[in-house]
């Protein structure tokens, strides 16, 4: 007889998370938690201005304090050919600086010392004369004449731009345009934002000199890419890194890029032939490591007046700060902003594209996102939103109206991306109902009469996760593939181990659903390990929700080439031919005779006593898997708010999301991960953001200025979903973990905009702080967002 | 009991004179040498090797630290270790018998109020707290009383459940 699934802890099982046994013990393995003999501490001294020239660097008190071991500077890696480092992105990004700053929390100097403390006060006796240079914190400062040049150290760069780009049709959206009875325009900016996992960043580097072994313990969601960049920039033989990615406090795309920390403290303990830590302070970790968003888009639609969309034109400006270090493995310059509008038919689109660099800090990350999906789909639900505002129609059945049909799949978008599944319609219907849309427009209206303000708001979005395919999605050459290797013991048992990395996302857990559902080995009998490029097959990491899309569809077909080799195994032990024994889960039986069968256990411990002649002994195996397509998950997210007009505080009242992520492995955690994900959408639409005053000082490079929304604040969350497979997907599922992060940020701000409608006011720039909102209400004017801009001194 | 006697941090060379402490931490008494500037969430860490209790945000902001000071929940990264000297200070490491887990620590991993785990020491100790004072908190209750410790993976909504959870557990236990 066969197993039941959801008993061994198979797919759709909420299993509770094994990791959770250490975590809650306080046992958690987290870099800073390691302690290595003979270690040394390094600290980092950060520049206090955004653009400054270096006349000269002092070190020597700091050499003079007890306990300090090393001192180093940007001279000091240019003399071994240190000072810079490739990016992500095909740019270079100072380690440490040698010839000027170019963002406040520049990388200056480090020093290793006995204790962290001994390292702070050498820091601070570090002298460092500057000579500030005008400063530059926008790319409209960026691209005006004459602005002061950031990257005088590159050959050929005479301006600030970093990249100029464009895709989709020109011609056709020209003609799109000719053709609208009505064109909605739209400008916004996306706000710079950071990733902030609780946990910093930090590393532990141990050369070996006997054996020449570096072994970097680190805060990277992506191990293997970090071997490929060491080997790259310490010229060391890949054999001879190990990188460890122990358990991570958080990463939310924050801890893909290489961040000169990282390089500096390798270099230390090479230098000093002893293990070198370097753990990160939140205040470094907010200004200077990779940030998300910052970009100001503009776009307008085609409209016919029945509702029809014709086509969209959009334009972004981003702000990629001092070095293009974007961790984006996409061929494309701005990421996958051209996945904006996919769940919309719409017949042609053109996207123009210009990067800046400014004196902030380094790297868009996609900061939970698909590398800038989280910008295209704002500006796509904004812009739908006001379109249906300016034709006067419904903004639910304006989007139904220009939804892909289920029965146009799979569906070619306006900007050329293959979409393959999804019930839009439905997801939307689920939501309306959910949230009593239609009591709610009449509640409103009674509402309105008193002097009351309620919206709703409504995102609606699919978005590509799960980079790669290898045809387009590369990082540093290395194609965008993953990895799973299984040894299934002789008891049964088994070890899984991935090339992707877990920061939250429970991958111990779910990784082991997913052979159960092949093997039907009990989720409990499967350890599973990653992060170590020693043990680990090569993959690329988590981020961008790639984890289930690739590394997760690689367990899935690992554990079907395990059950191949078993099925073998099972015909010598049941004695027929192998096209007479037949699978149930956890189960090989003779067709003929199906009270005949022996187990999986009994497969695996054959393997290794009992093989028939001629086959190979042992079960185990490892499957590459390079995704066919993205996945395509759909959500539709809807806010209910009440704004306040004599303050500007708006109150959530409702939230409900339905998402459509395929099939589920985990209910329990997925749920999980779209309820973090509303909670960051609700941040960003209500209080996140990172700005910079004119000098380029960091505004938000601390808790107290950097609001992260509590308990107190966060909103409750009413969950639904809507199951479409993904058809390509080995066990059906898509990527999830970014989704409400996505199209969350929307609904919030689509639902504060709806209470304000009628006033005039068409947008309000992130986060919809209460001045912002009372000051649009009070002059019935858009707010922009836009950082300060030094008119004259 | 036992009584340690461990050198923290001073380098041999600084010449920085030391305090002896001793902190009653988790039923059991310990003393160490430090600096006068030494952080208690250092001294747990690395001096105590409790690595339970987390630093966050070194500004006393996101509650990764806390920790529970003669039973208050208090962030260990805004105090001195000296000033903790002859206190009670429970962490994370305390909350468990040899036997079996606090209720608290079931209905995080039972209710899913944790995902990357690094806010969690923190959260449950304020939880803890919290229920001590209060055995049948309401939502608004339990909002308000965890909202110095921040998480960034699970919004909230499943750590309330937890820690409700737990106080259901708790009342049980003592109803029987």
């Amino acid at each position: 007889m066969s197993l039941d699934e959801i008993k061994i802890g198979g797919m759709g099982a909420s299993r509770r998370r094994v990791e959770d046994n250490r975590f809650i013990r306080g046992k958690g393995n987290y870099v800073d938690d390691i302690v290595l003999p003979g270690m040394l501490h390094m600290e980092i001294l950060r520049s206090p201005l955004a653009h400054a020239r270096i006349k000269s660097i002092d070190t020597s008190k700091a050499w003079a304090i007890p306990g300090v071991r090393l001192v180093m500077t940007g001279e000091m890696m240019a003399s071994r050919n240190l000072a810079w480092m490739p990016t992500l992105s095909y740019d270079t990004q100072a380690v440490l600086a040698t010839d000027k700053v170019r963002f406040q929390g520049q990388e200056v100097a480090c020093v290793i010392a006995d204790d962290a403390y001994i390292a702070k006060d050498a820091c601070e006796a570090i002298v460092v004369d500057y000579e500030p240079l005008p400063v530059v914190v926008n790319p409209i400062q960026a691209m005006a004449p004459g602005a002061p040049l950031i990257r005088d150290d590159k050959e050929n760069q005479h301006d600030n731009v970093v990249f100029d780009w464009e895709v989709g049709d020109k011609d056709g959206t020209e003609k799109a345009f000719a053709q609208a009875d009505v064109v909605s325009k739209l400008e916004l900016h996306y706000p710079r934002s950071h990733p902030s996992p609780l946990e910093t960043c930090g590393s532990i580097a141990d050369f070996d000199r006997a054996t020449s072994k570096l072994t970097v313990y680190m805060t990277t969601q992506a191990p293997h890419i970090i071997r490929a960049a060491v080997a790259m920039v310490a010229e060391l033989p890949e054999h001879m890194i190990r990188i460890v990615s122990p358990d991570l406090g958080g990463g939310f795309g924050n801890k893909v890029p290489v961040y000169p920390g990282y390089v500096a403290s390798i270099l230390a303990s090479i230098l000093l032939e002893r293990p070198v830590k370097w753990i990160e302070d939140k205040t470094g970790n907010l200004i200077s490591t990779g940030f998300g968003r910052d970009v100001y888009l503009r776009g307008e639609m085609a409209l016919r007046k029945d509702g029809k969309i014709l086509g969209v034109r959009m334009h972004t400006d981003s702000d990629h700060g001092a070095f293009f270090s974007d961790a984006q493995p996409s061929k494309f310059k701005i990421g996958l902003m051209h996945s904006a509008f996919a769940c919309y038919d719409i017949p042609a689109a053109h996207l123009t594209a210009r990067g800046l660099y400014t004196n902030k800090a380094p790297g868009g990350v996609a900061y939970r996102c698909s590398f800038r999906v989280t910008e295209a789909m704002f500006f796509q639900e904004r812009m739908v939103q006001a379109a249906a505002d300016d034709l006067g129609m419904d903004q639910a059945e304006f989007r139904r109206l220009n939804f892909v049909r289920d029965e146009d799949f799979p569906h070619r978008t306006a900007f050329g991306f293959l979409t393959d599944s999804g019930q839009y319609a439905k997801c939307l219907d689920v939501g309306l109902e959910a949230i009593g849309y239609k009591d709610f427009l009449k509640q409103k209206e009674e509402a309105k009469k008193r002097g009351r303000l309620l919206g709703i708001g409504i995102s609606t979005m699919t978005e590509p996760l799960g980079a790669g395919n290898s045809r387009e999605y590369d990082i540093l050459g290395i194609k965008m593939f993953d990895s799973a290797e299984l040894r299934v013991h002789m008891s049964g048992k088994a070890i899984l181990r991935t090339g992707a990395k877990s920061q939250g996302q429970g991958h111990e857990t779910t990784w082991a659903q997913i052979v159960a559902h092949e093997l039907g080995i009990p989720a409990d009998d499967i350890t599973v390990e990653e992060g170590d490029t020693d043990t680990a097959p090569f993959g690329m990491g988590t981020y961008a929700s790639r984890s289930t899309p690739v590394a997760g569809a690689a367990v899935a077909m690992v554990s079907r080439k395990i059950r191949a080799k078993a099925r073998k195994l099972a015909a010598h032990l049941l004695e027929v031919s192998e096209e007479d024994v037949e699978w149930e889960l956890g189960r090989f039986y003779v067709r003929s005779s199906p009270d005949r069968g022996v187990t999986i256990q009994d497969c695996a411990n054959a393997a290794y006593s009992n093989m028939p002649d001629g086959l190979e002994p042992g079960l185990e195996n490892t499957a590459y898997y390079d995704p066919p397509n993205l996945t395509w998950p759909f959500a539709c997210y809807i806010a209910t708010v009440e704004v306040d007009p004599e303050t500007g505080v708006w109150d959530v009242l409702n939230v409900v999301a339905v998402d459509d992520c395929g099939v589920r492995i985990n209910p329990m955690i997925v749920e999980g991960q779209i309820m973090g994900g509303l909670t960051e959408a609700y941040a960003m639409a209500s209080m996140q953001f990172i700005t910079f005053d004119a000098e380029g000082n960091c505004v938000g490079s601390n808790y107290m200025d950097y609001l992260l929304p509590t308990a107190w604040e966060t909103p409750g969350f009413e969950l639904h979903e809507v199951v479409t497979p993904c058809p390509h997907h080995p066990i059906g599922a898509k990527g999830i973990g970014e989704c409400a992060t996505v199209g969350g940020p929307a609904a919030f701000v689509n639902a504060v905009m709806d209470a304000l409608k009628g006033t005039g006011v068409r947008n309000i720039d992130m986060p919809l702080l209460p001045d912002r909102v009372y000051e649009a209400f009070t002059t019935r004017r858009d707010i922009s967002g836009m950082p300060p801009v030094k008119t004259e001194d | 009991m036992t009584s340690l006697n461990e050198e923290v941090f001073p380098d041999q060379a600084s010449n920085v004179p030391v305090r002896k402490v001793t902190i009653r931490i988790n039923g059991e008494n310990r003393s160490a040498n430090v600096e006068p500037r030494l952080l208690l969430a250092h001294l747990i860490r690395q001096g105590f090797n409790l690595t339970g209790t987390h630093t966050g945000c070194d500004t006393s902001n996101c509650g990764a630290c806390t920790v529970l000071f003669d039973g208050q929940p208090i962030k260990s990264c805004a105090m001195l270790a000296v000033q903790a000297d002859g206190h009670d200070v429970m962490t994370v490491e305390g909350l468990a018998t040899a036997s079996e887990l606090h209720p608290i620590q079931e209905g995080f991993k039972d209710e899913h109020g944790l995902q990357c785990g690094f806010c969690t020491p923190g959260m449950m100790l304020t939880a803890k707290a919290l229920l001590d004072e209060n055995p049948d908190p309401t939502e608004d209750e339990i909002r308000w009383a965890l909202s110095g410790n921040l998480c960034r993976c699970t919004g909230y909504q499943n750590i309330v459940k937890s820690v409700m959870w737990a106080a259901r557990k708790i009342n049980n236990q003592a109803a029987n």
